[in-house]
C-alpha cells in the first residue's frame, strides 16, 4: 500500500487539479485585479500600470456628484436585502412545515412555486413593471422591487428548508407532544431551535440572493436603483477606478455578511457546548 | 389525573383495527397486558407491532376498535392524560438541550420553575447513575448513556404505562444484553406496565413475562416467556422464536393418542395427538427442540436407518456457540431448516464436519402437536423474520 496515492495518480487527478487552477484563476484572477486597481493614485487611469497608490477612489464614492448615488443606493440595498431575508425566512419556514403534511394538490403548488426559478428574470421584472403600470401604482424599489425579488428568493429558500427538513427526524416533535408540548410550545422549544441553523442560511441566502439581484430588479425597482442597478449604470457612464472601488467595498459587504452569519452559527453551537463548561 | 391513580395500569386493546390507505396494519387485535407487567410485541418489520404501540401513545388513531388504560377509554385523550411515556428507537433526545433540560423537559412544559425540575431531574439522573453529566449535550454521551437519558425522560412524569420502541437495537451487542437486564430491573423496581416493542427474539424472551407473537397485524400467540419458547402454539411461532425444528406431514395411523405421520421425503414421525383423532391422510404439524436431538455420523455407503423420529440429512453449518454447538443439517427431499444444538460436551466428543452424513433421532414424547397457524404466509414470512431478526 505503500506511496500509493503519491506517486501513481490517475490521470484524473490531473484533470480535475488542471480544471479547478482554471476554475480558480477566473474567479480570482479578474477580482484581483479589480481590488488592487481600486487602490490607483489620482492621476492613474482605468488599467495598469498603477500610477502611485491611494485611498482617492473610496472616497469618491461618499461624494454624490462625481459618481452618482453610490451611498444612496448601497443603503436602499441593504434595507431591501433586509426585508427580503426576513420574509424569505418567515414564509419559507412555515410552507416548508407545511409541505411535510402531503395536502390536496402539494405536488402541484410545489412545482408552480419552484417555476419562478427557471423563468427569465429580466421577463418577470418586466411583466411587474407592466402590472403595476396598468393598475396605475407607481413602481418602486420597496414594492414592485420586492415583490421581483422574492419571487427569486421564496423558492430559493423554500428548496432549502425541504433539504433541512429532509434531515429532520420527527421522533423530535413526537416526543415534545409525548412529553406534554402544547403545539406551540413544541414549534418553539423542539422544532425551531433544532432548525436554527438551516433557518440562518436561508436567511443568509435571501440576503445574498436579493443584494446581488439585477435581472428582476432592472425594470421593476423604479427611479431610485439599488446598488447592482447603480453599478450596471456605471459601467457605462464612468470612465474612472471609482468603478472598481464600488467592487471592492461591495465585494467586502457580502464577506461580513457572511463571516456575520457563519459567526452567529459557530456562537450558537459554542453556547450550547459552554454548558458543559464546569463539568470536567 | 385522578383516574390516572386509581385505574392502574392495564392495557386493554379491544377490537383494534388501523388501516393507512388501502393497507392493513393491524386487523380487529385484542390484547390484555395487567397492570405491572412486562409485555414484548414481537414479530418481523411490517406486522404491525410498533403500529400498536404509537395507538397506545396517542401518535396514531385506531380507525375500529377502542383502547383502554385502566379500564377507561383514552381515545381521543391528548398523551399527558394517557400516563404513557415512549422511549423512542432513536430516543429523540433534543441535540439542543443539555441532558438535565432534556430529561426536566416535561416538567417545564407543566410550568414548573426552574429549582423544582432540576431538583426531580438530577434525581432520576442518579437514579440511572448519569448524575455527572447533567450538564453535558446527548451527543456528547455514548449510545448506551443516551439510552439511559431517554428513560429518565420518560419516566419523570410517573407514567402508568412506558412504551418502548425497539429500544436496544442502537446499542452493540454487549450494550444490549447488558441494557435488557436493566430495563427489565427498573420495570420490577416500579411495578409499571412496560411494553416494549422488539423483533429479535431472544430479547422478547429475556425480558418479558408476556411475549406476543405478532405477524401481519394478528396474534399468533400471547402467552409466558417460557410457554412460548418450549410450546409454541402453531408453526410460524415455532419457526420465528427458532428453538424448535418444525416436522410436517400426512396421517397415517392413530394408535393409543400417538399418529403416525409420514413427511413428503418419506421420513416418518409419531406426533402426540391426545383425544383427537385426526383422519388418514390429514395434513399434521409438530415440533421438536432443537437441544432434543441427538446426532450420529453415518460411515460411508452404510444403509441409512428407518423408523419413527429418524431423519438423516447431510451437515450444513457448523457454529460453536461455546456452551453448545449448532449444527444446522440439509435434509434430502426437504426445504425445512433442521438444526441440532449439541451440548459441547457431546459434540467435541466425536466432532463432525461440513459434509458428513448423519442420522438425527428424538424422543416421540419431545414431540409436541402444532397448530398449522397462518400456513400460506409461514415459512416466508418466519424465514424473513429470521434474517431480519439478527
Amino acid at each position: 500500500m505503500h506511496g500509493d496515492s503519491g506517486s501513481r495518480r490517475p490521470w484524473t487527478f490531473y484533470a480535475f487539479a488542471a480544471f479547478f487552477t482554471l476554475f480558480v484563476m477566473f474567479l480570482y484572477g479578474p477580482m484581483t485585479v479589480i481590488y488592487i486597481l481600486s487602490f490607483q493614485g489620482p492621476q492613474g487611469g482605468m488599467t495598469f500600470p498603477m500610477n502611485g497608490v491611494s485611498l482617492e477612489w473610496f472616497e469618491s464614492l461618499f461624494e454624490q456628484k462625481r459618481v452618482g448615488d453610490i451611498a444612496g443606493s448601497f443603503v436602499r440595498s441593504i434595507e431591501l436585502a433586509v426585508v427580503v431575508a426576513i420574509i424569505t425566512v418567515v414564509l419559507s419556514v412555515l410552507a416548508g412545515l407545511a409541505f411535510r403534511r402531503r395536502f390536496r394538490g402539494s405536488a402541484f403548488t410545489f412545482y408552480l412555486a419552484i417555476a419562478s426559478l427557471i423563468m427569465p428574470g429580466l421577463f418577470v421584472g418586466l411583466g411587474i413593471a407592466l402590472t403595476f403600470r396598468l393598475l396605475g401604482i407607481e413602481t418602486s424599489w420597496y414594492t414592485s422591487g420586492l415583490g421581483a425579488q422574492l419571487t427569486w428568493t421564496l423558492p430559493f429558500g423554500l428548496l432549502i428548508m425541504f433539504a433541512v427538513l429532509g434531515r429532520f427526524d420527527r421522533a423530535y416533535e413526537e416526543a415534545a407532544t409525548d412529553l406534554g408540548a402544547t403545539s406551540w410550545q413544541r414549534v418553539r422549544e423542539v422544532t425551531l431551535p433544532i432548525l436554527l441553523p438551516g433557518i440562518i442560511g436561508v436567511a443568509l441566502f435571501g440576503f445574498t440572493l436579493s443584494y446581488d439581484e439585477l435581472a428582476r430588479t432592472a425594470l421593476a425597482a423604479g427611479s431610485q436603483n439599488t446598488l447592482p442597478l447603480e453599478i450596471w449604470a456605471m459601467t457605462t457612464t464612468i470612465t474612472s477606478p471609482a468603478l472598481y472601488a464600488v467592487g471592492a467595498v461591495t465585494t467586502a459587504v457580502s464577506f461580513v455578511v457572511i463571516i456575520a452569519a457563519l459567526g452567529s452559527i459557530a456562537l450558537v453551537q459554542r453556547r450550547r457546548a459552554q454548558k458543559i463548561a464546569g463539568v470536567e | 389525573m385522578a383516574e390516572a391513580t386509581t385505574g392502574g395500569g392495564e392495557v386493554a386493546i379491544v377490537g383494534v383495527t388501523k388501516r393507512f390507505g388501502p393497507t392493513v396494519a393491524v386487523e380487529k387485535l385484542d390484547l390484555t397486558v395487567p397492570h405491572g407487567s412486562y409485555c414484548c410485541l414481537l414479530g418481523p418489520s411490517g406486522c404491525g407491532k410498533t403500529t400498536i404501540l404509537r395507538m397506545i401513545a396517542g401518535h396514531e388513531t385506531p380507525t375500529q376498535g377502542d383502547i383502554r388504560i385502566g379500564g377507561i377509554s383514552v381515545l381521543g385523550l391528548p398523551q399527558v392524560q394517557r400516563g404513557t411515556a415512549m422511549m423512542f428507537q432513536s430516543y429523540a433526545l433534543f441535540p439542543h438541550r443539555s441532558v438535565l433540560d432534556n430529561v426536566a423537559f416535561a416538567l417545564k412544559m407543566r410550568g414548573a420553575g426552574t429549582a423544582e425540575r432540576h431538583a426531580k431531574a438530577r434525581e432520576l439522573l442518579a437514579k440511572v447513575q448519569l448524575d455527572k453529566f447533567a450538564d453535558r449535550l446527548p451527543a456528547q454521551l455514548s449510545g448506551g448513556q443516551q439510552q439511559r437519558v431517554a428513560l429518565a425522560r420518560a419516566l419523570i412524569t410517573n407514567p402508568r404505562v412506558l412504551l418502548l420502541d425497539e429500544p436496544l437495537s442502537a446499542l452493540d451487542e454487549y450494550l444490549r444484553l447488558r441494557m435488557r437486564g436493566e430495563l427489565r430491573r427498573v420495570q420490577k423496581e416500579l411495578g409499571i406496565t412496560f411494553i416494549h416493542v422488539t423483533h429479535t427474539q431472544l430479547e422478547a424472551i429475556a425480558v418479558a413475562d408476556t411475549v406476543v407473537v405478532m405477524a401481519q397485524g394478528h396474534i399468533e400467540q400471547a402467552a409466558s416467556a417460557r410457554d412460548i419458547y418450549v410450546a409454541p402454539r402453531n408453526a410460524y411461532v415455532a419457526r420465528f422464536i427458532g428453538g424448535q425444528n418444525v416436522l410436517s406431514g400426512a396421517v397415517e395411523s392413530v394408535i393409543d393418542g400417538t399418529a403416525a405421520v409420514t413427511a413428503d421425503n418419506g421420513s416418518r414421525f409419531a406426533f402426540p395427538v391426545g383425544d383427537g383423532r385426526p383422519p388418514r391422510g390429514a395434513p399434521l404439524f409438530g415440533s421438536i427442540r432443537r437441544d432434543r436431538i441427538a446426532l450420529e455420523k453415518l460411515a460411508p455407503g452404510a444403509k441409512p436407518p428407518s423408523g419413527l423420529n429418524t431423519v438423516v440429512g447431510e451437515v450444513h453449518t457448523i457454529e460453536n456457540q461455546g456452551s453448545y454447538v449448532k449444527v444446522t443439517l440439509d435434509l434430502a427431499g426437504e426445504t425445512e431448516e433442521f438444526v441440532a444444538n449439541l451440548s459441547d460436551e457431546k459434540f467435541f466428543a466425536g466432532p463432525l464436519d461440513i459434509g458428513d452424513r448423519v442420522v438425527a433421532r428424538w424422543s416421540a414424547s419431545d414431540v409436541k402437536l402444532l397448530d398449522a397457524g397462518p400456513l400460506a404466509r409461514g415459512p416466508a414470512t418466519a424465514g424473513n423474520a429470521v434474517a431480519t431478526g439478527r
